[in-house]
């Protein structure tokens, strides 16, 4: 039973896509990167150019990291669903297969000025 | 008619009889289950409501003799607090931003278990336990009026007191307490008593209220500790009713024994991530430091809590599931929060800071495994960043827990350098997670937490992403109620109005 009632009882879930007004959330995380307290959240149409969403809002987010400068876009590692995942930068979030409420991650090997060694 | 003398008073044992268990009868035109419909869905079997023992034998007319008497005592300090400019005698007014989180988030949290315990006061048949229940509600909303009336005065001269129900409702950081409560008054009445019955007045209320109002005391916070004194036998018997409950359940039936241990572990969950809060207020937020809060956690947590579980252990209860997971999280949760809350602190009815560096001196003696190695280095950032002209603010608002509703500031229980990333897919929708505790409760009830109302998607799905319709919503005063305290209007003030008092320019 998906919740413990009297009878049958189906919920609606209250952030579905429709509600957004033709944009989607999509969460960004830099992993090791804690200067940022949680994953981003940003709201963009799906027809947003994968790069073009690097470029501008995430890029101009991440500006008080002392590692910003040096994030070399070419070499970042992505995870999708906790799993490896390689972006067209050129193609649309919804032609990469980026989803409503996804969670992307990148990792950036050897770049982690503000993190204890290890 | 002649008049039979009778004895002019009755015992105490008699008199408990005739005012509570005598007050019920056994129905003749409707049947139990119609009256009562709602005791059976959750699967908890009971076989004997009378078994159900009321440990206080308090009678209303008792109740009222007391708690008339109490009020009369804390309305007069109140006063006394108010005529005498008693903000003044604060320590500092940073010591503020932990009264607004507390009267944002938590004080509306009594008028929800005054309006649960009014509610299952009605669906459980047992008359011991209605009664039991009836005097509770009376409590909390007491307490919720009484908080209010406390804090009430410093209303009249600093900001981010004005709308705490509007925060209560729409703002980011209260929602781990609203869904709380929420969650519990969506629930049966058997799971109600557990969430805050058990969870949280027996398991959570020490680790709340005793560094509070200890808090409040060290930092020469009078009305606060008088709603504290005033409310503190109050919760003795609240943390009584809550246990009784639970021993009544596990002896009434074997077949309860895992419906207890689930909700046992669910609250506990629930109940641990709305304490992020008071971590933060403890180690943070008071200028006077009444211990850390991984010593509260040592005495009211790992002492109490484990005491109580040794004892319901012949009962086949064992320590709640996220319990491990807790431990790991005590000396990071604290900071954690509280860079968090600073770096959003545009969006926050109170004020944050960056610590000095003797509060950073405390930190790190009271957490040596972690300050200086993972936050340390952060906060010295910040601090540049600040100095720089570029304070730090993070306008990419932050991804909430689906189950919890707080941002997602924690990390991996083995790993404090990565945040943790738990996602679920329920209907072909997808949902995030800020551990596996939360991901847990979600999956046994998805129907339920698919609803949630998160805040800050609705910033997006409400208001189109307008940070400044946004804040009108939730009655926050940009440049007022917000932002660093450095520079802040109440420093201002608290600097100017103690400077007059303590001195002759």
């Amino acid at each position: 039973m998906a919740v413990t009632s009297l009878k049958e009882y189906i919920g609606v879930a209250r952030d579905r896509v429709d509600n957004y007004g033709g944009k989607q959330i999509v969460y960004l995380s830099w992993d090791h990167h804690l200067l940022f307290a949680a994953p981003l959240m940003l709201c963009l149409p799906p027809a947003t150019p994968f790069g073009e969403v690097l470029r501008g809002p995430l890029a101009a987010l991440l500006q008080a990291d002392p590692d910003a400068a040096a994030l070399d876009w070419s070499k970042v590692e992505w995870l999708k669903d906790n799993r490896p995942f390689a972006p067209d930068f050129s193609r649309s979030l919804a032609d990469n297969g980026i989803g409503h409420k996804d969670q992307l991650r990148f990792r950036t090997p050897g770049l982690n000025s503000l993190q204890a060694a290890a | 008619m002649d008049m039979k003398a009778t004895k002019k008073k009755l015992g105490m044992k008699e008199r408990y009889r005739v005012l509570t268990r005598d007050l019920g009868w056994e129905p003749g035109y409707q049947s139990k289950e119609a009256i009562f419909p709602y005791v059976r869905y959750e699967g908890i079997k009971v076989h004997d409501w009378d078994k159900w023992e009321d440990p206080f034998r308090l009678t209303m007319d008792a109740y009222w003799k007391y708690q008339a008497e109490k009020e009369r005592k804390f309305y007069a300090i109140i006063d006394a607090h108010a005529q005498n400019n008693g903000h003044l005698n604060l320590t500092d007014a940073r010591y503020l931003s932990a009264l607004k989180i507390f009267l944002q988030a938590i004080s509306p949290g009594e008028y929800a278990a005054h309006k649960g315990f009014a509610r299952i006061g009605r669906e459980f048949p047992g008359v011991g336990t209605q009664v039991a229940c009836q005097m509770q509600a009376i409590d909390e909303i007491r307490h919720a009026q009484t908080q209010i009336h406390a804090m009430s005065n410093y209303n009249r001269y600093y900001d981010g007191f004005h709308a705490f129900a509007d925060a209560r409702d729409r703002i980011w950081y209260t929602s781990v307490a609203r869904s709380f409560f929420d969650d519990a008054m969506s629930a049966g009445p058997f799971e109600f008593m557990i969430a805050i019955g058990f969870s949280f007045e027996y398991v959570l209320t020490n680790l709340l209220f005793v560094p509070f109002m200890s808090g409040a005391a060290y930092n020469g916070d009078m009305a606060t500790v008088t709603f504290g004194f005033s409310a503190q036998s109050d919760e003795a018997r609240h943390m009584t009713l809550g246990l009784e409950c639970i021993k009544f359940m596990l002896e009434q039936d074997p077949d309860n024994l895992p419906i207890v241990q689930g909700w046992i572990d669910k609250w506990f969950w629930r109940g641990f991530r709305v304490l992020g809060l008071v971590s933060t207020m403890m180690d943070y937020m008071l200028p006077k430091r009444v211990m850390s809060w991984r010593e509260a956690w040592e005495i009211y947590g790992v002492e109490n809590g484990g005491a109580l579980f040794r004892d319901l252990a012949r009962y086949g209860i064992r320590p709640p599931k996220g319990w491990d997971d807790a431990e790991k999280a005590i000396d990071h949760m604290s900071h954690q929060f509280m860079l968090g809350l600073y770096q959003w602190s545009f969006g926050t009815a109170f004020h944050s800071w960056i610590p000095s560096d003797d509060d950073m001196a405390w930190l790190s003696a009271k957490y040596p495994d972690t300050f200086d190695r993972h936050y340390r280095p952060r906060w010295a950032h910040i601090k540049q960043l600040k100095a720089a002209g570029t304070p730090f603010k993070n306008y990419g608002l932050a991804r909430l827990c689906q189950c919890c509703q707080l941002p997602c500031v924690f990390t991996e229980p083995g790993d404090p350098t990565l945040t943790c990333h738990r996602e679920t897919v329920y209907k072909g929708e997808k949902y995030q997670f800020c551990s596996d505790g939360c991901k847990d409760i979600f999956e046994h009830e998805p129907e339920k937490y698919i609803q949630a109302w998160l805040p800050m998607p609705a910033l997006f799905s409400e208001l189109g992403g307008d940070v400044a319709a946004w804040m009108d919503w939730v009655s926050l005063r940009d440049g007022a109620d917000n932002g660093d305290y450095d520079g802040s209007r109440d420093q201002r003030h608290f600097d100017e109005w103690r400077g007059l008092a303590t001195s002759n320019l």
